[in-house]
């Protein structure tokens, strides 16, 4: 058996030196928000020979459609960001093109009004607190036979919390170094990253839920920390079936659902990290701190 | 009590037997009644506009100053769109409203589809307009027609009836017959303006306007009434584009595009492919992993794996669930869920073994102490489907869908389907008693006996 909650100080370490950097990130560089959240276009197309970059910058200025973001796909494709475009913008833009280059194939053309693109933010944001909510309210009860039922339910809210900072984190800095966008699937990557650390951490309290009624002359840390022991073989397992078709998504699934999966990567694999490091080890602090709080007084 | 298993595997049998029939390439689909209640499937897979392609359109009312939008405008102006979007002759077209002020356009698989944007979005609002007197037209074609000067006769909505033809240059043109009260006006008006060309004076030139714009110019050679016909440069796409917007009427509150997403068909195609090979391996994966590491309960798990596929994609077909990229994604997350689900079990299962129970009451045990974790977590789970479904959009909630239904039949699969055949097999006698079948070398407990128990505080200096 592994003394994990006993070296719980270095789960809260490394923690630590995951977190701080991606609030940090968050704070000074924000997250590059995709056409879902900010609004504008996005117009991919496929040509014989993928026109240079300066080009379909050179063309997209002399329309007026302000300065686009050109990036080719190495797949013959070309996707082009820019402010949000009318159809008569994008057929002057093809034709442009099309003077040049050749017949061009349209492969996606996406565009999204300042209206829409506020409310998806707004949904966005409720979708992730209201599930956060009713994830608490459902814990407390499912918990409802043990002492504190409730704190079951926060320190699983925290492991999650900690799960989303760290994939916004990441999110962030990719946003600085290579501007990699968030979009609607990015949320959706955020809220099953949400269920699965809830998943993860669920597992190893209704252990601890077991235990303690089993052993209840014992003392809370050592009962969480047989119970994490316990549970370490599924919950490693679980994680590595869910990297592994994750994984060969990554790989083989596309480029439309890369940014998606690598979202549900890291969620995942911080899911399982915080579930054993973090979560039952809260639970811990949470005990010896209240029983301190009754002794001093 | 061993009967039990054997009924709960007939009717396994029975299920996966229809979810096979049901996920048969080239079955003939469905269609079964009893009394008036009827159920009709074509039983395929439904593929959503970023697979197949096709086209997603957001439209807002954008009212003009002091018009007031009210629920029946824009039911009115879903209705005229959903018409003029069947002329078209898309499969499965949707047009919804949402909200209180928008109406949301999917076609699938649609060819042109700026063109179709053009034909469902514009008001559509035809006039016959008296344009002015003069020798030569007083407006070019595709000129705006807007200002006091120009008298508007009478409008679309005095069309009785409408269709394509062809004038006698071949050229496409649309004819159209007049409702009695637009007949006595064009009667009036023709018989007043029959020009003259003698002496080179000025005629009175009629105007046909298409949401203000100049579509057709001529002066009067005759009088008219009822019947009469547009002529003008049309492509034969554009003349049957007027007559659609003349049949089914003008829009009663004009629309701006809030959100267009459009997909061509091969990106879908690509993305189809891809997401299917990536899923096909990691699958296998998954089940190389299960049986190397859980042995005999591996193979089980893996077979219960593949009937919960089955019967997933079955339900897929049946429902029917249209199926997007996201989708697929939620599938193959699903699997994710299902196999936890399975290992929450054996695990429990090689404790209870290693704890010395005997391989039957370790079963037992281990199912019942599983469940709990089962089921709490997967609700958890549910909870977040339910969240991304009503507060998402298209893409979301079909991710939703797919994952909620993958997370449910899991628990199925798990509970009944593993369970069955784990019980059924170690009936067997060659699988009795032969541990490292399970993966466990030896009864060695684990517990928290009262000698282990550390006294209190014991991980705290």
């Amino acid at each position: 058996m592994f003394d994990i909650v006993g070296r719980r100080k270095w789960a809260y370490i490394v923690s630590a030196v995951i977190l701080v950097p991606s609030i940090l990130s968050l704070v000074f560089f924000r997250l590059q928000l995709g056409i879902d959240f900010s609004g504008g276009t996005i117009y991919e197309l496929r040509f014989e020979a993928t026109p240079p970059t300066e080009e379909i910058k050179r063309i997209y200025l002399s329309l007026d459609l302000g300065e686009p973001l050109v990036q080719a796909t190495g797949e013959g494709s070309v996707i082009i960001r820019s402010k949000e475009l009318g159809l008569e913008d994008k057929q002057a833009v093809r034709s442009a093109l099309e003077e040049v280059h050749g017949q061009a194939e349209e492969l996606r053309f996406e565009a999204v009004g300042p209206v829409i693109a506020r409310e998806l933010t707004q949904r966005a944001i409720l979708a992730v607190l209201v599930a956060s909510v009713g994830i608490l309210v459902y814990i407390t009860w499912a918990f409802r036979h043990v002492p504190q039922p409730f704190r079951y339910g926060v320190c699983a809210i925290c492991a999650l919390v900690h799960d989303v900072l760290v994939v916004l984190g990441v999110f962030s800095v990719l946003g600085f170094l290579v501007n990699k966008e968030i979009d609607s699937m990015f949320i959706t990557a955020i809220l099953t990253a949400i269920g699965y650390s809830v998943h993860d951490t669920i597992v190893v309290f209704d252990r601890v839920r077991e235990n303690r009624s089993k052993y209840s002359h014992a003392p809370l840390p050592t009962v969480v920390n047989f119970s994490v022991n316990q549970t370490i073989d599924r919950s490693l397992n679980t994680s590595i079936t869910l990297l592994i078709t994750l994984f060969a998504l990554y790989l083989f699934g596309g480029l439309a659902i890369k940014d998606f999966v690598l979202a549900l990567l890291i969620g995942t694999a911080t899911g399982t990290y915080s579930s054993i490091f973090i979560a039952a080890s809260l639970l811990v602090d949470w005990d010896l701190f209240s029983r301190r709080q009754v002794e001093a007084a | 009590m061993n009967r039990r298993y054997f009924i709960t595997l007939a009717f396994i049998i029975v299920f996966v037997t229809l979810a096979s029939y049901v996920n048969l390439p080239d079955n003939p689909g469905l269609n079964i009644g009893i009394g008036n209640a009827r159920l009709v499937r074509d039983l395929r897979y439904h593929l959503g506009l970023d697979l197949q392609g096709g086209l997603h359109v957001v439209l807002r009312a954008t009212p003009a100053e002091g018009q007031n939008i009210t629920s029946d405008h824009m039911e009115a102006t879903r209705d005229i769109i959903a018409e003029r979007v069947n002329a078209l002759g898309v499969s499965e077209p949707i047009v919804q409203l949402e909200g209180t002020d928008r109406i949301i356009v999917e076609l699938p698989g649609v060819e042109n589809p700026d063109e179709a944007i053009a034909l469902f979005r514009e008001t559509g609002e035809l006039a016959f307009v008296d344009i002015g007197k003069s020798t030569v037209p007083p407006i070019q074609v595709g000129g705006l027609v807007e200002g006091e000067q120009y008298k508007r006769l009478f409008t679309g909505a005095m069309v009785q009836s409408a269709e394509v033809g062809f004038d006698e240059r071949s050229l496409p043109q649309i004819n159209f017959e007049l409702k009695d009260e637009g007949a006595v006006i064009f009667e009036e008006f023709t018989s007043q303006n029959i020009c003259v060309r003698a002496g080179g004076a000025p005629c009175t030139w009629l105007g046909i306007t298409l949401d203000n714009t100049l579509i057709s110019a001529a002066t009067i050679s005759s009088t008219i009434s009822n019947r009469g016909r547009i002529t003008g440069s049309f492509t034969l796409d554009e003349a049957r584009d007027i007559v659609i917007k003349l049949k089914y009427g003008a829009l009663p509150v004009p629309l701006e595009i809030a959100q267009n997403r459009t997909v061509g068909p091969t990106l879908g195609q690509d993305s189809v492919d891809r997401s299917l090979r990536a899923g096909i391996i990691g699958l296998v994966l998954v089940a190389v992993f299960m049986l190397i590491y859980y042995r005999l309960p591996g193979v089980v798990a893996v077979v219960a794996l593949l009937i919960y596929a089955l019967l997933v994609l079955g339900i897929f077909r049946l429902w029917p669930v249209v199926l997007t990229l996201a989708g697929i994604a939620g599938f193959i997350l699903s699997v994710g869920m299902a196999v936890d689900a399975n290992i929450l079990i054996f695990e429990r299962l090689k404790e209870e073994l290693r704890r010395g129970r005997t391989l039957r009451s370790a079963l037992d045990v281990g199912f019942d102490r599983a469940w709990t974790s089962i089921r709490d977590s997967n609700i958890s789970t549910l909870i977040t489907c339910a969240v991304l479904f009503y507060f998402g959009t298209g893409i979301v909630r079909g991710f939703a869908v797919t994952l909620a239904i993958g997370v449910i039949i899991s628990m199925f699969t798990a509970i009944i389907v593993t369970r069955t055949f784990l019980y059924l097999v170690v009936r067997l006698p060659q699988f009795r008693d032969v541990s490292w079948l399970y993966g466990v070398a030896e009864a060695q407990e684990q517990s928290l006996a009262p000698r282990q128990a550390p006294p209190q505080q014991a991980t705290e200096p």
